[in-house]
C-alpha cells in the first residue's frame, strides 16, 4: 500500500531531516516507528500528509500506484490518507459535525460518490463516537474548541472513524493521555483495524503497544530507520533505551 | 427546476417579453445636466413633484453644505469626487446598465450562479429582464395587501412624500439632520429617491421587509434615503441589499438611513453590501459615504447586523442614539475586504438615558492589499445611570500586505458605568488550513469554512436566509485571497 523508497527531506531552507528513509507498508498491517527526540519522526508524517514547509531532495513515495509526492495536501486525504495529528487544531465557529459532513462530501465527490444524505451521515456519527466515548455533545461544538487534551486525541480518532482511511498515520496519539483515555483510544483504534487498512503509530512508548499490537516496530534515528523487528523490539526498547542499537551498528 | 433553461432560452424569452410589453418605447432617459447650484435643486424638487416644504429642506441643507468641508479620513485614501460633474438626476427605472444578457460580465454571472440567485432572478439584478417578471408581481401584490392589512406602509420614498407627508415631514432629519456631516447635507439637498416605511403601534410585521420585495422601484440612484419608524410597541425586521454583485455606473454613493424606535419598539435591521469593489489592480469601484443612525426611545431596541463586502471605499458607522431608558442598541458587523479595498466602518453608542445598554461585536477580514479600520465610540453621558456596553473588536489577517486597524473610543461621564472592550488580531492559521486539508477540504474551502466559523457570531443575527447567502458570499469575496 505504502512504499517509501530513499527519502530525502529538509525543513525549507534548512537542515536535512529525513536522510534516507525506506519502509513499506502493506494492507492488513500495522506499523509502529519509535525513535528519540528529533529522530524525525514527526517530519516524516508531515512530509506523507504534505504539510508545507518541508522539501523532499530525494526518493519517492508510492500510495497505492499514486505518487503520493505529486499530489496536494487534500488530494492526499482524498486518496485515503489519513494524519491523527500529535496538537489536533481548533477552529472556533465551525462544528465539528459540518466540518466533518464537508470533509465528507469533498472526499466522496473525489471518489465519485453520491453525497452521504443527513440521515446516513448522522447515524455514522453515533457509531463513531460511541467507538470512542466521544460525547454527544462534544460533536456539535466547535472543532477542537474547549476541548480536554483527551477529548481532543479522541476526536481525532472519531474522525478517522468517519473517513475510513486506507492508511492511518497516529502522530504520538498517546501523548497526554491518561490511562482511561489510553484505552477507549486504543480500543477504538484496534475495531478500525482491518485486512483493507494500514496503520503507523508514531509514539516514543511501549506502552501504547501493549493496546494496539503491532506487526513491525521501526527504529528511527537520524532520519533513517536503523533497525527493524517484531513488538518485543519494543519491550527491549523500554528497557534498554536506543543507543545499544546505535553501538550495535557501529559493530 | 431551471435547469434545463439555457442561455438561449433565456436569451429568447427576453426578446419575446420586450416585444410583449413594448419595452423600446419607454426607454427614454431623462436625466438632467451635470453640476449642482440651487436651480438644479429646485429642478429636483420640482420633477418630483414635492411640496414647498421640502424644497426648502433640500435648499437648507444644499447651503449648510456649500459652508462645510469635506471630511479627511485617516487610513482611507481615495480621489475626491468632483461634485460639479454629477448628474443629481435622472429617472429612476429607466437606466438599464446593460443593453443584453450577452454584455453582462461572465465574471458576474459565474459568482450570481455560485450564489445560487435563479437566472430570472439574475436578469432582474442586471437589469437585462424587462421589469415585468410576473411571479414577482403577484409575490409582491400579495405581499402589499397583506401589510397593508396590518396597517403598515413600505413604499418607496417618493411615494411617501406623495401619500403621507405628514409622516414624512415629522420624522426625517430627526435623527441625522441635515447639518450632520458633508454627505448627509449632500444627500439632503439632492436625494432622489429610497425607501420609506412606518409600523403603527403595536403591530408586529409579520414578515422580514426586504427592498427585494419593491418592484419597478429599481435605480433608487446614488443619493438613497430610507426612512423606518416603528411606533410605539411594534416590531419589524428590515433587509437592505442584496448579494448579488452590484455593478453601477455611479461611482459615489452617499445614502442617509434614519430608524426610530419610539417607546417599546424594536428595528431589526440587516444589511448585506456587494457594490463593485474595483478590479484587482485597486481601479474602479464604489465610493460608499454612508449615513446610518437609529434613535431609541424608552424601552426601545435597535439591532443592526451588517455583512459589507463590496465597495472600493466604505466609510459607516450605524448608530444607536439611546435616548430612552432601559433602550439597547446592538452593532453586529462583519467587513471583508480584499485586493486594494477600503473600510472604515463601526458604530457610535450613544447613552442618555437610564440603564441603557449596547452590544458592539465587530469582525474586520483582510485579504490582499487592503486596507480594514474598525472606528467606534462608545458614549456615556452624565445622565446615564447603569448604562452599560461590551465592545468586542476582532481583526483577521488573510495576508502580509493586509491592514487591520482598531480605533476604539469611549467617553464616559457618569460613574456608574460598566464598559467592557476587547479586541484581537490574528493571522488565520496555515495550521487550520493545513488541517482542513488533511480532512480532504481544499485551501479555498478551508479559508471558506474558518472565516464562516469567525464570523458566526454576527451571521446568527441575520434572518436565515439572508445568513445563508452572506455566508456564502463570504466565500466567494475571499476567493484566491491568501498570500
Amino acid at each position: 500500500m505504502l512504499t517509501i523508497k530513499n527519502l530525502h527531506a529538509s525543513v525549507e531552507e534548512g537542515a536535512e531531516i529525513l536522510k534516507g528513509l525506506n519502509l513499506e507498508v502493506k494492507a492488513g498491517e500495522v506499523h509502529a516507528i519509535m525513535g528519540p527526540n528529533g529522530s524525525g519522526k514527526s517530519t516524516l508524517a508531515s512530509v506523507l500528509a504534505g504539510k508545507d514547509g518541508y522539501e523532499v531532495t530525494e526518493g519517492s513515495v508510492d500510495f497505492d500506484g499514486a505518487d503520493l509526492l505529486d499530489l496536494e495536501a487534500e488530494d492526499r486525504a482524498k486518496e485515503g490518507l489519513f494524519l491523527a495529528f500529535q496538537y489536533p487544531v481548533e477552529i472556533p465557529g465551525v462544528s465539528n459535525v459540518n466540518f466533518l459532513r464537508t470533509a465528507m462530501n469533498e472526499i466522496r465527490e473525489y471518489r465519485k460518490e453520491d453525497k452521504l444524505s443527513a440521515k446516513d451521515f448522522l447515524a455514522k456519527v453515533k457509531v463513531a463516537s460511541n467507538l470512542v466515548e466521544l460525547n454527544d455533545k462534544l460533536s456539535g461544538r466547535s472543532v477542537n474548541v474547549g476541548f480536554s487534551g483527551g477529548e481532543k486525541k479522541r476526536n481525532e480518532i472519531f474522525q478517522m472513524a468517519m473517513l475510513e482511511p486506507k492508511l492511518a498515520i497516529l502522530d504520538e496519539t498517546d501523548s497526554g493521555l491518561d490511562i482511561d483515555a489510553l484505552r477507549i483510544v486504543s480500543e477504538g483504534v484496534n475495531k478500525l483495524r482491518n485486512k483493507d487498512n494500514a496503520i503507523i503509530l508514531i509514539t516514543h512508548y511501549q506502552r501504547l503497544l501493549e493496546y494496539i499490537q503491532p506487526d513491525f516496530v521501526h527504529v528511527l534515528s537520524d532520519g533513517k530507520i536503523i533497525k527493524t523487528g517484531g513488538k518485543d523490539l519494543a519491550l527491549e526498547l523500554e528497557e534498554r533505551g536506543y543507543d545499544w542499537i546505535n553501538e550495535e551498528i557501529a559493530q | 427546476m431551471m435547469s434545463t433553461y439555457t442561455e438561449e432560452d433565456l436569451a429568447k424569452n427576453l426578446e419575446q417579453q420586450e416585444y410583449k410589453y413594448g419595452f423600446t418605447s419607454d426607454f427614454n432617459s431623462e436625466t438632467i445636466p451635470v453640476g449642482l447650484n440651487e436651480d438644479i435643486i429646485r429642478l429636483i424638487s420640482s420633477k418630483k413633484d414635492e411640496p414647498e416644504w421640502l424644497l426648502e429642506r433640500r435648499l437648507q441643507a444644499f447651503r449648510a453644505w456649500e459652508e462645510m468641508i469635506e471630511p479627511e479620513w485617516a487610513h482611507v485614501n481615495y480621489e475626491k469626487p468632483d461634485f460639479q460633474a454629477i448628474s443629481y438626476y435622472s429617472a429612476p427605472g429607466q437606466k438599464k446598465k446593460y443593453e443584453s444578457w450577452d454584455d453582462v460580465d461572465p465574471e458576474m454571472k459565474e459568482t450570481m450562479k455560485k450564489l445560487g440567485i435563479s437566472l430570472e432572478e439574475q436578469q432582474r439584478l442586471t437589469g437585462t429582464a424587462v421589469d415585468f417578471v410576473v411571479d414577482s408581481v403577484s409575490v409582491a401584490t400579495s405581499f402589499k395587501e397583506k401589510l397593508a392589512e396590518l396597517g403598515i406602509i413600505f413604499c418607496s420614498f417618493s411615494e411617501a412624500v406623495q401619500n403621507h407627508p405628514e409622516l414624512v415631514k415629522k420624522y426625517m432629519g430627526t435623527v441625522v439632520p441635515h447639518t450632520d456631516n458633508f454627505y448627509a447635507a449632500l444627500n439632503s439637498a439632492v436625494f432622489t429617491d429610497g425607501s420609506f416605511c412606518y409600523i403603527p403601534k403595536g403591530v408586529r410585521c409579520p414578515m422580514e421587509l426586504s427592498t427585494y420585495f419593491r418592484i419597478n422601484e429599481g435605480g433608487t440612484g446614488q443619493f438613497e434615503r430610507t426612512l423606518v419608524v416603528a411606533d410605539e410597541g411594534s416590531y419589524v425586521s428590515y433587509l437592505e441589499g442584496c448579494t448579488a454583485p452590484m455593478r453601477d455606473e455611479n461611482q459615489l454613493h452617499a445614502a442617509v438611513v434614519e430608524l426610530i424606535a419610539l417607546d417599546d419598539a424594536e428595528i431589526k435591521y440587516s444589511t448585506v453590501q456587494n457594490w463593485y469593489p474595483g478590479n484587482k489592480e485597486g481601479v474602479g469601484g464604489v465610493y460608499n459615504f454612508v449615513t446610518k443612525r437609529g434613535l431609541c426611545e424608552k424601552n426601545a431596541k435597535i439591532s443592526w447586523t451588517q455583512v459589507e463586502t463590496g465597495s472600493a471605499v466604505t466609510w459607516k458607522y450605524p448608530s444607536c442614539i439611546l435616548k430612552g431608558d432601559n433602550s439597547i442598541g446592538e452593532f453586529y458587523s462583519v467587513a471583508v475586504t480584499n485586493n486594494f479595498q477600503q473600510a472604515d466602518t463601526g458604530t457610535k453608542m450613544i447613552h442618555l438615558g437610564k440603564n441603557t445598554s449596547s452590544t458592539i461585536i465587530s469582525k474586520g477580514i483582510s485579504a490582499g492589499q487592503s486596507q480594514n479600520t474598525y472606528r467606534g465610540l462608545v458614549q456615556i453621558h452624565a445622565g446615564a445611570e447603569n448604562a452599560r456596553n461590551r465592545s468586542e473588536c476582532d481583526s483577521l489577517l488573510l495576508s502580509d500586505r493586509a491592514g487591520a486597524h482598531t480605533f476604539p473610543y469611549i467617553e464616559c461621564k457618569n460613574s456608574t458605568a460598566k464598559i467592557e472592550h476587547e479586541a484581537t488580531t490574528s493571522k488565520i492559521g496555515e495550521d487550520q488550513i493545513f488541517y482542513c486539508q488533511q480532512r480532504g477540504i481544499d485551501e479555498e474551502k478551508a479559508i471558506g469554512l474558518i472565516v464562516n466559523g469567525y464570523c458566526k457570531e454576527v451571521l446568527n443575527h441575520m434572518p436565515m436566509e439572508f445568513a445563508v447567502e452572506a455566508q456564502k458570499l463570504l466565500e466567494i469575496s475571499l476567493e484566491n485571497s491568501v498570500g
